[in-house]
């Protein structure tokens, strides 16, 4: 980079809206901006590692297809060739997909989820399959199987996780728009960390189907984007009613856009004591002060709330999530795809030596966990009095909208900006401590949004605000989201990320642990 | 040892005490969670999608039919059919089972708290339902090795065409004490599920499958001795001997001072016994769970009594109408009316004519000529109608008896009317008396010691005079007129 920023970075720095508006408007074509990604991808991500699966081929293909159809006036969808990084745990057909497991290295899946099938309506253009932690278990995408994506910020930091590849395609400017999913926080922690848009979505709002599940009653997919809008445009793209997933709302896809410009006066807003309670960085804490301040003076009424059953939530979590997982993961056993220990003398040793070869720590550690939840004489104690947690949860959460009058409430996403590769590996505990803030909301299955707040002083790394809204509340989430973003100005250009990165990187090498065993 | 219904000596105080599970596989046209056909018989894996495969990211959706046939069942059984229950997963690895879980229902039922009175020697045995509930069914495994057991199999197959398809398991209370009462349970509880249409209840192909649990106690004990479940009943009458054996079995181990271990038993038809199994792998413990990927089901009480206002005439109701339009015994009548196609045969059969006489027929010759010729009720070319038209020849003494069966024989390869088939063999009985008359006389010129036996009083003979005049007619000849024709011939006994 130190060459000068090249001509795609131009590209690289708009958003999806603008993006979308230029090719409708016929000054770019799909297959430029998706050939201008492709490149950006060869350029900066053998640093970075967002994509485990680069799709240039189909990509190129749809991108002529939207090209085709826009010469011939047939109607766009609305991100007709706006490049898109998909996390690597939605099966689209005949493409690669890996839920970042070594067990699914070689799997192709036969169907396409129904995100995928929506955003290819859309006019989206995959340019490929990112990164994430084994089975979106994780707060670091250091637990893929297939080594660990960087922070566009700082290469020596985490960019969070579990939707870690998607939040650094973004921040990086590999494409404009990204998918993950939020299980407890993979969504809008790695979006906090990136200094990028994330939103879980109100849980049923968007499809599951396809989504290779890690904990189904919590497992949401929602947009990583740069902007507001963008992340609003992508949730109206993929949401709305399906019925191939049970738990999916009978409801036509929210107007999400339209209202944007709204802002926030006469919103209430509710700011959680629990969630600015002790272990927030300093720097985390100074931001989102200031945040709460802004809001005051755009016109939102800002109200301290308690909110007790947080403080369990996320040991409710960690019993449901593994319990969930333990059995949905139970169907990777070697018998029907993915990988198949060679050599075993019989079904059960295959199913055994397959699972203890495909399987990475996390993963197992927490199928583990959930088995011992579940069994007999221990599920009263551990699944149960989770469920119960749970139920309280949202009883709080109702009596916040209900009883105190709120609209939203407001919070650090995540206690830290992006820690050190390697810092929190080798425990699980402060990794779990990540998705403090970010697992209530799951529990509840309402609506979140992380948006950047600005820079911590201490390291000058992104802080993400959390904006949480009821059950269907996007659109007045977003509506404030996007006032709050419009006035702080946040800068997280792409060309601007990455040229940052490049001048820290010098400061930043030899200063990592683990390193420094080997780097006298 | 061999087995026995019989009590025996040394344990006769110690009565059987039965409990049936019976999963039985909805015929809905689709599989219980996704849209893949349920035809029976397909090429191996021809029938999945990647809901029933498991596929990573796939997600189950309820079929409301097997939801609504399922209830069927249960009302069918007087059971009350929850305003809500729940699906729950049963966790377990086992290679047929593309998820490594079953989608099972666990401690909210559809259905509860129901009964099936049950028809058995002209008796009626009330046995309790305890529950009514949905799962999915398993893929099938081929283990290709010596014994086609996966333990020692060389590899194995797998055919995911069954997995997913509908199952409904019924578990009854222990209240059966018989290996009588309990074949008449499994036989009631399938005449019930085929009146229901919801199934079509084949052992053989495995789409009822009864699971006995069995254990023997002091009579008049309040508890339950250990039980043993039996597997592998492909028929009624495997359930039966199995039944009894196991029976007989446990007897002689309380006899001999040993104790009953509690396992899962094949049932060996060959060999006519019980074996043990090995146990499912790391089968203890199932951690049951809801199931997080369907929403629970809501029966209202207005679709409960739209479900059971549609209920068809079960197998009691079809018995008691026959009994009263009839006046048959219960045993012809519990036969006729096992199931709606062999009442309706009937019905159609009887129309006008005695249904004591028709009830023989039907219960009789017709079933030995449709087993000689291999055919069914419903298939064969004698209709009710031509049956009815054989048994009104007879009842006008157009016809023997004797020449009747033949006829019958010969419909069931003909479509020409029983007439016909008559006219064309010469069966007619001859009924004239001047023509009879001539071979009577001939008859009692060709046997003068017995008609002389006859005349001293032995009035037996007449029997063999009368088959003599038969024979000579092939058969044709008007039994009663032969007879009326020679004891005027004769004159009367000592006269």
């Amino acid at each position: 980079m130190s060459g000068g920023v090249p001509p795609q970075a131009a590209l690289a720095d708009l958003s999806a809206a603008e993006l979308a508006a230029r090719l409708a408007a016929g000054e770019l074509s799909a297959v430029e901006a998706t050939e201008a990604a492709l490149e950006r991808i060869a350029a900066t991500d053998g640093r970075i590692h967002a994509f485990l699966t680069v799709t240039a081929e189909h990509a190129l293909a749809q991108a002529r297809a939207v090209d085709d159809d826009r010469a011939r006036g047939a109607p766009l969808g609305p991100l007709a060739g706006v490049p898109l990084a998909l996390k690597d745990v939605l099966c689209a057909r005949g493409i690669r997909t890996t839920a970042g497991s070594r067990i699914l290295d070689r799997y192709l899946p036969p169907y396409d989820a129904t995100v995928v099938a929506r955003l290819r309506e859309a006019g989206a253009v995959v340019v490929g399959k990112t990164n994430m932690d084994e089975f979106a278990m994780g707060s670091s995408t250091e637990n893929s199987g297939f080594g660990p994506t960087r922070n566009p910020w700082d290469p020596g930091r985490v960019p969070g996780g579990s939707s870690g590849g998607s939040a650094a395609a973004v921040a990086a400017g590999h494409a404009a728009l990204g998918i993950g999913t939020d299980t407890g926080g993979s969504i809008r922690q790695p979006a906090s960390l990136c200094g990028v848009v994330g939103v879980k979505p109100t849980y049923g709002l968007v499809s599951r189907y396809g989504l290779i599940a890690f904990a189904s009653s919590l497992d949401q997919v929602g947009p990583l984007t740069r902007t507001v809008r963008d992340a609003a445009l992508l949730v109206e793209a993929i949401a709305g009613h399906d019925p191939l997933d049970s738990t999916s709302i009978d409801a036509p896809a929210p107007d999400l856009t339209s209202g944007l410009e709204r802002g926030v006066e006469g919103l209430r807003i509710g700011v959680v004591a629990e969630f600015l309670r002790g272990g927030v960085q300093p720097g985390v804490r100074a931001r989102v002060d200031e945040a709460l301040t802004r809001l005051d003076k755009l016109g939102a009424r800002l109200d301290e709330v308690s909110l007790p059953s947080f403080e369990y939530a996320l040991s409710a979590y960690y019993l449901i999530a593994p319990a969930e997982c333990s059995s949905n993961l139970a169907r990777y056993d070697g018998v029907r795809w993915g990988l198949r220990a060679q050599g075993a003398p019989d079904v059960v040793e295959m199913m055994l030596r397959t699972r203890s070869q495909g399987f990475g720590a996390e993963v197992k550690r927490r199928v583990m966990l959930g088995t011992y939840a579940l069994s007999a004489g221990y599920y009263d104690a551990y699944y149960g009095r989770a469920q119960k947690v749970r139920t309280l949860v949202v009883r709080d959460l109702e009596r916040a909208w209900q009883e105190r009058g709120l609209d939203l409430l407001v919070g650090p996403t995540s206690p830290t900006t992006a820690f050190r590769i390697g810092e929190r590996a080798d425990d699980p505990l402060a990794m779990y401590l990540s998705d403090v803030f970010t697992v209530p909301v799951n529990l509840a299955g309402t609506a979140a949004v992380s948006i950047p707040a600005g820079l911590a002083d201490e390291d000058g790394l992104p802080v993400g605000l959390q904006l949480v809204a009821p059950v269907l509340g996007e659109a007045t989430m977003l509506r404030a989201a996007h006032a709050l973003e419009q006035d702080l100005g946040f800068d997280n250009r792409p060309s601007q990320v990455l040229a940052r990165a490049e001048r820290a990187g010098g400061r930043e090498r030899g200063d990592r642990p683990g390193e420094e065993a080997t780097t006298p | 040892m061999t087995a026995t219904a019989e009590p025996t000596t040394g344990t006769r105080h110690h009565e059987t005490v039965i409990g049936i599970e019976t999963h039985c596989e909805l015929a809905t046209a689709t599989k219980m969670f996704c849209a893949c056909p349920t035809a029976f018989g397909a090429p191996p894996n021809s029938q999945v999608c990647p809901v029933c495969l498991g596929e990573p990211g796939s997600l189950p959706v309820v079929n409301g039919r097997a939801i609504e046939w399922a209830a069927r069942i249960g009302l069918a059984l007087n059971c009350t059919v929850a305003g809500r229950s729940q699906f729950h997963r049963k966790n377990y690895f086992y290679p047929d089972m593309p998820k490594n879980y079953q989608i099972s229902q666990y401690d909210e039922p559809l259905c509860t708290g129901g009964r099936l009175d049950v028809p058995l020697d002209g008796a009626v045995r009330r046995v309790g339902i305890t529950r009514v509930h949905m799962e999915e069914d398993t893929g099938k495994s081929l283990h290709v090795g010596a014994t086609g057991r996966i333990h020692d199999a060389a590899y194995s197959l797998v055919d995911y065409n069954r997995a997913g398809i509908p199952l409904v398991e019924i578990v009854s209370e222990p209240d059966m004490r018989s290996p009588e009462e309990a074949r008449a349970y499994a036989e009631e509880l399938r005449a019930v599920l085929l009146a229901l249409e919801v199934s079509d209840a084949k052992l053989e192909e495995g789409s009822l499958r009864f699971d006995v649990n069995i254990s023997i106690r002091p009579v008049g004990s309040g508890g339950f001795g250990t039980k043993v479940e039996l597997k592998n009943l492909n028929s009624l009458r495997s359930l039966y001997r199995a039944v009894a054996f196991e029976a007989e079995r446990q007897r002689a181990v309380l006899r001999d001072g040993g104790t009953i271990v509690q396992e899962t038993r094949h049932w060996d038809e060959g060999a006519g016994r019980t074996a043990s199994m090995r146990s499912k792998e790391y089968a203890t413990d199932y951690r049951y769970f809801p199931e997080p990927d369907l929403t629970p089901i809501v029966a209202t009480p207005e679709w409960v009594e739209q479900v059971r206002s549609a209920l068809p005439e079960l197998p009691a109701g079809r018995r008691a109408r026959l009994a009263a339009a009839t006046g048959l015994d219960a045993r012809t009548v519990a036969w006729l009316a096992r199931d709606p196609g062999t009442l309706a045969y009937f019905e159609a059969a009887a129309a006008g004519r005695d249904p004591k006489v028709v009830a023989t027929w039907v219960m009789g010759e017709l079933q030995r000529v449709l087993h000689e010729q291999d055919q069914t009720l419903a298939g064969t070319l004698i209709t009710p109608q031509r049956l009815g038209e054989l048994l009104d020849l007879l009842a006008r003494g157009e016809i023997s008896a004797t020449a009747a069966k033949g006829v019958l024989a010969e419909m069931a390869t003909s479509d020409a009317p029983p007439r016909t088939i008559v006219e064309r063999k010469g069966l007619a009985q001859l009924s004239d008396a001047a023509e009879l008359e001539a071979v009577v006389a001939e008859v009692v010129q060709a046997n003068p010691e017995l008609v002389a036996k006859y005349r001293g009083g032995k009035q037996g003979v007449l029997g063999a005079l009368v088959g003599q005049v038969m024979r000579a007619t092939g058969g044709r000849a008007n039994p009663a007129l032969v007879r009326d024709l020679l004891g005027r011939a004769v004159g009367g006994p000592g006269g």
